[in-house]
């Protein structure tokens, strides 16, 4: 009556064997989850907790760092007096930075509709809370900044109130740049202060890239604006040479099974792709004198591997072996 | 003696709030049955929303883990070992040829032990999840727990990332209340009311014990040593003091590593991290407004 001999056969033995024996001493085949689990950790299961965050953080790290940097690549050029580079920055810092960036971090949280208690407490040992004010005062400096430069640079209002017009301006856009260095960069602090091993293992590295990453975005997003000088090339150079060693210094400076969500998986090409394509590939370009693709390149790769630091985290933060492994004894 | 002494509080009536006395949970697998009231319990007095019925073929665990709706969770382990002098046959049945009861025998031929342990909140000494809120919604109470006032929260999820025992979640919709972050609150509001929280209240075994800390300690040191005496070599407390988290106020009695648990061997707050993380993005600003000031004089 049966197709397969061998095994019925195997099942007659057993019968035959508990009939006599009264057990069995067999182990069965081990199945994940049982008999004994093999699974490291608790049935595999995260000891952490991956972050829960989606889209709208990483397009937020991208915008803060483009809108952060913005501000002071205007205080560059206002110290240089190259005023339509200046406006053209400024309006970069208010719409990525006071208008988009608000916007993306609102739609973030579970309860939109209560972002202001984020302004509730000021507490320096919350890299959330800092962000929030940092956010905060750049949006409170980079907004009458520009209202102030547009107003003096079109000449609309004479006399004194134009010089108090010109001081304003100045003295916002200074403002804006100081919590714009920090905006671009305290998302690095965000992720590296956190339980997560492939983040918390790369804290010193992660504002460097967030930091010269949001540089290098706004010169380039300034340059295919049709701002093409040397100026903003420099930058570009300085950003991608940045990018190129932090490339060698991640390849570098592995931590085995605690950090490889960087190295290994979906994420990590996430990572590798974006690094090529903001560092040595926007450098060579560059050198060859392909500005527009370069700044291209090195959008996309930074757009790319603030997505991928996310997918990181959340690889990283469900793997338990990584949690053991950054702890060992 | 300390305080009240080592007998079990959980059924009595108590002033710990009024009196801000640091309390916390023990919790010993070596009695647990495996009942999940404690599960229960928790879930209808809190009334914490059901998140789903899945089975998850681990053992008899089909809660999975801690989370915004899961603050008692009864893990179930399967371990090749031997549970005390317990002596098993193969696949861990009883071994018709030896004496079962002939203590110290080690002639288990199929070593295997069915381990029970109700995990819940830690409710660290140094909490990672009350340093990182934003909101200031996470906050310390008069007993030393670390709770989570749900009409604060807006829900940023930097809580969940910061717990280094990965207790603390936001709850995604559909659920009741959906957007918060929520973990265990030591039924703070029964604590208020001279009440012992639902989970140890419920407890058959008394393998949850509530009561003051410093009576917890002192229990738990004992029953270490009552254990090992007969002959669960393994047994140890889970509290880790050594690291930044500085303790935990639900500490836990293993047997066997932490790792099986789930529990990090060696949990730190991540606010440690925070200074090389800053010092690092303070210099990338300043490197970065060198930059600029270099690439507008010398580039213009």
């Amino acid at each position: 009556m049966t197709n397969e001999p061998q095994s019925e056969k195997r099942l007659e033995e057993l019968r035959e064997q508990a009939w006599k024996d009264g057990v069995v001493p067999g182990k069965g085949v081990d199945v994940a989850g049982g008999p004994i689990p093999r699974k490291p950790g608790y049935y595999g299961q995260a000891v952490v907790k991956p972050p829960v965050w989606t889209w709208q953080v990483p397009l937020y790290f991208f915008m803060g760092g483009i809108a952060g940097m913005s501000a002071v690549l205007a205080s560059g050029a206002v110290l240089f007096h190259q005023v339509d580079l200046a406006r053209a920055a400024m309006w970069v810092a208010v719409i990525a930075g006071a208008i988009l960036s608000p916007i993306l971090l609102i739609m973030d949280l579970g309860r939109p509709r209560l972002f202001l208690n984020m302004l509730r407490v000021f507490k320096h040992r919350s890299a959330m809370s800092m962000g929030a004010w940092i956010l905060s005062l750049f949006g409170a400096c980079v907004v009458p900044g520009l209202i102030a430069l547009e107003l003096h640079a079109q000449h609309i209002f004479g006399g004194t109130f134009d010089q108090l017009l010109r001081v304003a301006a100045g003295i916002f856009i200074f403002g804006s740049a100081i919590f714009g260095t920090l905006l671009a960069t305290y998302t690095g602090v965000l992720l590296g202060a956190t339980a997560i091993p492939a983040w918390f293992l790369h804290r010193t590295l992660l504002p460097i890239h967030f930091g010269t990453a949001g540089l290098g975005s706004a010169a380039a997003l300034l340059e295919l604006l049709g701002h093409r000088i040397p100026a903003l090339n420099f930058l570009g150079f300085y950003a991608a040479g940045v990018e190129s060693a932090l490339l060698i210094w991640l390849s570098v400076d592995k931590h085995n099974a605690a950090d490889r969500a960087i190295h290994e998986h979906g994420s990590g090409w996430l990572i590798r792709i974006g690094e090529v394509l903001s560092g040595p590939l926007a450098f060579v370009l560059r050198l060859f004198g392909l500005i527009p693709f370069a700044a291209i390149s090195f959008l996309i790769g930074s757009l790319v591997s603030r997505f991928g630091w996310i997918v990181v985290g959340k690889v990283s933060g469900s793997d338990p072996e990584a949690v053991f492994a950054s702890q060992q004894r | 003696m300390i305080g009240e002494g080592i007998q079990s509080t959980n059924q009595r009536k108590h002033s710990y709030v009024q009196d801000r006395v640091e309390v916390g949970f023990f919790t010993d697998p070596s009695v647990c049955i495996g009942c999940k009231a404690c599960e229960v319990a928790c879930k209808e007095w809190n009334q914490v929303p059901d998140d789903g019925f899945t089975w998850s073929g681990n053992s008899y665990d089909n809660t999975g883990h801690l989370g915004a709706s899961t603050w008692r969770h009864v893990m179930f382990l399967e371990q090749d070992r031997q549970k005390g002098n317990q002596v098993t046959g193969p696949m861990g049945l009883p071994n018709p040829q030896s004496d079962l009861f002939a203590a110290g025998s080690a002639e288990a031929e199929d070593p295997f032990r069915w381990v029970f342990l109700s995990d819940v909140c830690k409710h660290c000494e140094e909490a990672g999840c009350l340093e990182a809120c934003p909101t200031g919604s996470i906050v310390r109470t008069e007993v030393g727990s670390v709770l989570v006032q749900n009409d604060v929260c807006n829900g940023c999820g930097y809580c969940v990332v910061s717990c280094p025992f990965g207790v603390i979640d936001r709850r995604p919709e559909p659920l009741h209340d959906a957007g918060g972050a929520f973990k265990c609150t030591f039924c703070y509001d029964r604590q208020k009311s001279g009440l012992v929280p639902a989970c140890a209240k419920v407890c058959p075994t008394e393998s949850i014990v509530f009561g003051r800390l410093d009576d917890l300690r002192a229990r738990g040191a004992e029953r270490v040593q009552q254990l090992q005496q007969s002959g669960y070599s393994d047994a140890q407390l889970y509290n880790p003091t050594e690291t930044s988290v500085g303790g935990i106020h639900a500490f836990f009695l293993i047997l066997g590593e932490p790792e099986a648990y789930g529990l990090p061997p060696k949990p730190q707050i991540p606010t440690i991290y925070l200074k090389s993380a800053w010092t690092s993005a303070f210099a990338t600003a300043i490197a970065s407004i060198i930059a600029t000031l270099v690439a507008f004089a010398f580039f213009s």
